[in-house]
């Protein structure tokens, strides 16, 4: 991508044909239309998207040879769109012309730090090979280091990754995501790993409102709908849970759904005969009515 | 192969043509990743063109997505083995094919001897012939 021949430098480039023409738009719109809620988020990554687009017309310009630092760093508790949003920034960067693929590694720790002596470095070098030229997201990133082990390989493995995003700028982005208050506690004990990071985003709870819209976004995509008065009881169904230990804003409704879903198909079963095409759309009630989170 | 010219060795594809430089190269695994095809690195200091199973250095690279990472194998390999014979080949997994489809040579050393035509007499007065590389009368590892 960098090394194309010298061309003619333009006297203007029109920011407007610009955005037009890489498509970032369409992305943009889609991360609108398909996240509920989570504002902070897309203003975020709209001005970071602003900021590529123009650092690729100063570029086009003759003006910066470095490429802007685009490694990031997502905060937030589970569910909130963390790996989603990265997946949607892989499209941005790679139709703004900053990495080659739009493919994302996702990896744990599990993935990155070997169990031996001698078995961190291949292991890592492995999944950075496989990111190349795409997006490396790193979820639970803090667990790569253990202060309370001073033997542990986690420090291998990260040590080997700000090496890497040294020699292949232009080759890997890196994507931290995680806990806030963990993921600062990371940034504070690797201080070369903080340097590193230009963009830091905090993704906050959803509301129930927006669980809500969320669960009826889902269920749609399943081509599932709410019987009425089943809006109603989702709803509360959110607000209980939401109460609840472990609550993991959007991926405890995708799994509250799918018990629906299983409680649905075992009650059409049960009553047996033949059954309409809206009995098998349609969640009643009683399919979410018969969850954990109402009978304690 | 006597024949020829600075004794280059001509195996694999390119080999007529000067020592790809690492863009072409690049292209060429481009190529062969779009056709998702598994790309390894393998050496040897023994390019007799019987010896087909050279040995491979590191994995086979099944689920790459980049050449970049390739090209980081490569030129780790030749700053392991600077002067022996590389090459890059691309496996097809596809049912039918299961076999290389690419193969090419990215580093080859400096001065390459070559080989010389044995004649061997066989029974009766039959004329057998074998090919025989001056560089393996050194043992392996000091040949090059």
């Amino acid at each position: 991508m960098n090394d194309q021949p010298a061309k003619v430098v333009p006297s203007a480039v029109d920011l407007k044909a610009l955005y037009r023409d890489t498509e970032i738009g369409e992305t943009l719109d889609r991360l609108d239309r398909e996240l509920v809620g989570l504002k902070p988020v897309k203003t975020r990554i709209r001005e970071i998207a602003a900021l590529l687009l123009v650092e690729r017309a100063r570029r086009m310009m003759g003006v910066s040879a470095d490429s802007p630092p685009l490694h990031m760093s997502f905060t937030g508790n589970p569910g909130t769109g963390k790996t989603t949003v990265a997946r949607r920034m892989a499209e941005i960067l790679h139709k703004l012309g900053y990495i080659r693929s739009d493919h994302v590694v996702s990896v744990t720790r599990d993935d990155l730090v070997g169990q031996y002596i001698g078995h961190t470095a291949p292991k890592t070098k492995e999944v950075l090979k496989k990111a190349m030229g795409g997006v490396l997201f790193i979820d639970e990133a803090y667990y790569l280091y253990r202060p309370e082990n001073e033997r542990d390989y986690g420090q291998e493995a990260i040590e080997l990754l700000l090496q890497f995003m040294e020699d292949h700028r232009d080759d890997l982005v890196v994507i931290l995501a995680g806990y806030k208050d963990r993921m600062d506690i990371f940034f504070k004990s690797n201080p070369g790993m903080a340097s590193r990071i230009a963009h830091h985003i905090d993704f906050p709870d959803f509301t129930a409102d927006e669980l809500f819209a969320i669960s009826e976004l889902m269920a749609k995509e399943l081509h599932y709908r709410f019987a009425p008065g089943a809006g109603q009881t989702m709803r509360e169904y959110i607000e209980r849970r939401m109460q609840q230990p472990r609550f993991s804003n959007a991926r405890s409704i995708r799994n509250a759904l799918d018990r629906a879903r299983l409680r649905q198909a075992n009650r059409l079963f049960e009553s047996g005969g033949s059954v309409t095409l809206e009995d098998l759309e349609t969640i009643t009630t009683a399919d979410i009515l018969a969850s954990r989170v109402f009978t304690q | 192969m006597m024949t020829n010219h600075g004794n280059r060795i001509t195996q694999g594809q390119f080999s007529f043509l000067p020592d790809l430089t690492d863009a072409q190269i690049t292209a060429q695994i481009n190529y062969a990743l779009k056709n998702k095809w598994a790309v390894s690195v393998e050496y040897t200091d023994d390019p007799h063109p019987r010896n087909t199973y050279w040995e491979m250095y590191g994995n086979p690279m099944f689920d790459l997505r980049d050449p970049a990472g390739i090209l980081v194998e490569i030129n780790n390999c030749r700053k392991t083995f600077p002067s022996h014979y590389i090459r890059v080949t691309a496996f097809d997994s596809t049912k039918g094919w299961e076999t290389p489809r690419m193969s090419y040579i990215v580093n080859r050393p400096k001065v390459e001897p070559g080989f010389r035509l044995d004649r061997i007499e066989a029974e009766g007065r039959t004329q057998r012939y074998s090919i025989h590389s001056y560089a393996t009368e050194k043992p392996e590892g000091e040949r090059y």
